[in-house]
């Protein structure tokens, strides 16, 4: 694991400039250029909003200004994770003509989809945190919560990249496998809609690792709340070790790649 | 710093033929088929063979040597052990110092980023870091020669443009020990020498050099020492001359391939008059035989040979049935031969033989191999190209002054 890791940083030139040749691509094949990264959130936070209309018109409970800030705030990390673990996943598959033909540590194709990504939240971040306060979101002290959730978010992320890149190149099926479950995850995990919706079976929709983390974002900048500590420390445990599997099990079938491609 | 640069201990590595499970749909039994079978590190099941089989050699620092063998030998295995793409099954191999290969040219490059992203992008993937790119930018721009498409994106490149990018970004890499494949095939003609003059420099400068290629000319000009591979063993390793007859010398025999058709190639051999094999002066009478087993019983088979040059472009292709002779039917189990007389009018370099059997009436072709043998044309006039001329010079001479001549013509 820690060679893992110490490899990754010697090569993190070559890192920085396959995430870099990634995003100019992704880019400059786009006309809607930098519009891109804002698309998908946008798209998700209107579905949750319509989400919300139609509960509220069933409930007649009125919709706020914190809910519709809340599905923003969950909106972006989710396309993060949609986004990064739908390259992450072919993104060994996808160069196999490096693989074969080039050594050097391969846990940088999954990590450089991670980053991809990332860069796109990044982009999209300064909007929402200029849309927010329309929603009524202010400044609290809950927000020193923010990083630490992210870098959970990132942990989980990339520990599910690493995993099914692997995967995915000794069983092709895989791709297909996760596109079928990332299409339905939005409606097990609770980005649209609250956990707390759920009542008394709140708990298993937080057994979902992301749920926890979602919902603590959407507490500790929308609702100025502290996220829920034990299941915060539940989705932390899973990250981490997720992670730590994730580059454990990607290393030992690293010296297979090159004849399974 | 020891003296050896590299050094293969009893290499060994297994590859599986036949079908691979590479969807989980077949994960399950193939599951079930390794539980039942035990002890999968010494034997070998009947779908497994060694792709390398007890591989051992040391190379001194400086040294170049050419890895030569045929088609399916082991060389691009024994080269993707060799740059660390693959692991060995058993054995080891020691590497002592920087180490880069060149197994194709222009791999990570993207048609969509322009020249110059792409020799940043390429020189990282490779091994160099941005600040070494940044420096050598110029000069491997300017050995390419496309200072005025750098901001070009490579998509609108020529394929002999990508790949002088892609072999001049290489070029510069300054290993201890290069490895390369055949990526000295690319380019124009004059671009191929100036890769092959790049190449001895860097081995000139103390570098080791591995060089694969199918291309004896070249392995026999720029390497010192050979090793030649046939089904993952190496059967000769000494001067790269010696090597290279040995492996010219092989007639080669095709009769362990499984049957495609009725009828089989068995045996193909090209040789000279007195007997000689291998080696040919331009001009030479040769024969060609090819020998062919029916395993049912065929109707009017024709045999087909063809030459290539080590371009793989086509320079002669002739049939019995083209040559007027009526094709052959065979029993089940009859052997039968056909020779050809030819005349080796070609120019200097290396040549491979295909062999056809067809059917015309019905346009079926039976089997075939490609290359079946190969050969090396040699002359003693210098010059290029696949076909012979025979040139001499027969004048070349100043005479009056032009003011002279034209007055003198008026």
């Amino acid at each position: 694991m820690r060679d893992a890791l110490r490899e990754l940083l010697r090569n993190r030139e070559l890192l920085y400039m396959i995430t870099w040749r990634e995003i100019r691509i992704r880019y400059k094949q786009s006309v809607m250029g930098l519009l891109w990264a804002v698309l998908m959130p946008i798209i998700i936070t209107s579905a949750g909003v319509m989400v919300r209309i139609v509960a509220s018109k069933v409930s007649g409970r009125p919709i706020t200004g914190a809910d519709i800030g809340g599905i923003g705030v969950k909106a972006l990390p989710w396309a993060f994770f949609v986004s990064a673990l739908k390259f992450g996943t072919t993104s060994l598959t996808g160069n196999s003509s490096l693989v074969t033909k080039i050594k050097f540590p391969r846990l940088v194709f999954p990590m450089s989809s991670v980053l991809t990504s990332l860069f796109d939240m990044a982009i999209a971040i300064p909007v929402l945190v200029f849309l927010l306060p329309f929603a009524g979101a202010q400044w609290s002290v809950t927000m020193l919560w923010v990083p630490l959730l992210l870098l959970l978010m990132i942990l989980f992320t990339a520990g599910l990249c690493i995993l099914f890149s692997a995967a995915n190149l000794f069983f092709r099926d895989i791709k297909y496998l996760v596109e079928v479950v990332l299409t339905f995850a939005i409606f097990f995990t609770p980005v649209l809609y609250d956990a707390r919706l759920a009542g008394q079976w709140r708990w298993v929709l937080m057994l979902n690792p992301i749920a926890p983390i979602l919902d603590g974002l959407d507490g500790s900048i929308v609702r100025h709340q502290q996220p829920d500590l034990v299941w915060l420390a539940y989705s932390m445990g899973i990250s981490i070790f997720l992670f730590w599997g994730g580059v454990v099990f990607f290393r030992r079938l690293e010296p297979r790649f090159a004849e399974s491609v | 710093m020891s003296e050896h640069s590299l050094r293969l201990n009893h290499v060994f590595k297994r590859f599986r033929r036949g079908e691979r499970h590479d969807s989980l749909r077949d994960l399950i039994p193939s599951l079930v088929k390794r539980a039942v079978s035990r002890d999968r590190e010494r034997a070998l099941a009947a779908e497994e063979f060694w792709v390398l089989n007890d591989i051992s050699f040391e190379l001194k620092k400086g040294e170049t040597l050419g890895i030569i063998g045929h088609n399916g030998a082991g060389k691009s295995t024994m080269l993707k052990h060799l740059s660390g793409i693959m692991e060995p099954t058993r054995g080891n191999i020691e590497v002592n110092g920087r180490l880069s290969a060149l197994i194709e040219v222009g791999a990570g490059f993207h048609p969509d980023l322009t020249g110059r992203e792409n020799v940043f992008l390429n020189g990282v993937i490779l091994g160099m870091s941005r600040a070494e790119v940044k420096r050598k930018f110029d000069e491997i721009v300017e050995f390419a020669g496309l200072e005025e498409f750098i901001d070009t994106p490579v998509k609108r490149y020529s394929s002999g443009m990508f790949a002088r990018l892609g072999f001049s970004v290489a070029a510069h890499l300054e290993p201890d020990i290069l490895v390369i494949d055949e990526v000295l095939s690319v380019g124009d003609f004059a671009f191929q020498r100036k890769g092959l003059e790049k190449m001895r420099a860097i081995a000139k400068s103390g570098a080791t050099v591995i060089f694969v290629s199918h291309n004896l000319q070249a392995v026999a000009e720029f390497c010192q020492r050979g090793i030649l591979l046939e089904k993952g063993r190496v059967i000769a390793d000494g001067p790269t001359d010696q090597v290279v007859r040995r492996y010219l010398d092989t007639a080669s025999i095709h009769e362990d391939r499984p049957a495609r058709g009725p009828v089989r190639i068995a045996k193909t051999a090209i040789r000279g008059v007195d007997g000689q094999t291998g080696r040919f002066a331009a001009g030479q009478k040769a024969r060609v035989s090819v020998t062919l087993d029916a395993i049912a019983a065929t109707e009017k088979v024709a045999v087909v040979i063809d030459v290539f040059n080590t371009e793989f472009y086509e320079v002669f292709n002739t049939s019995s049935e083209r040559l007027g002779c009526p094709p052959l039917s065979l029993a089940a189990g009859e052997r039968a031969t056909c020779d050809f007389d030819v005349e080796l009018n070609l120019g200097p370099g290396t040549y491979y033989l295909g062999v056809y059997l067809y059917r015309y009436d019905v346009e079926r072709e039976y089997d075939h191999v490609f290359p079946a043998t190969s050969f090396v044309v040699t002359t003693d006039r210098d010059t290029r190209g696949s076909a012979n001329l025979y040139p001499a010079v027969a004048r070349f001479e100043s005479a009056a002054p032009l003011a002279l001549v034209r007055a003198v013509g008026n």
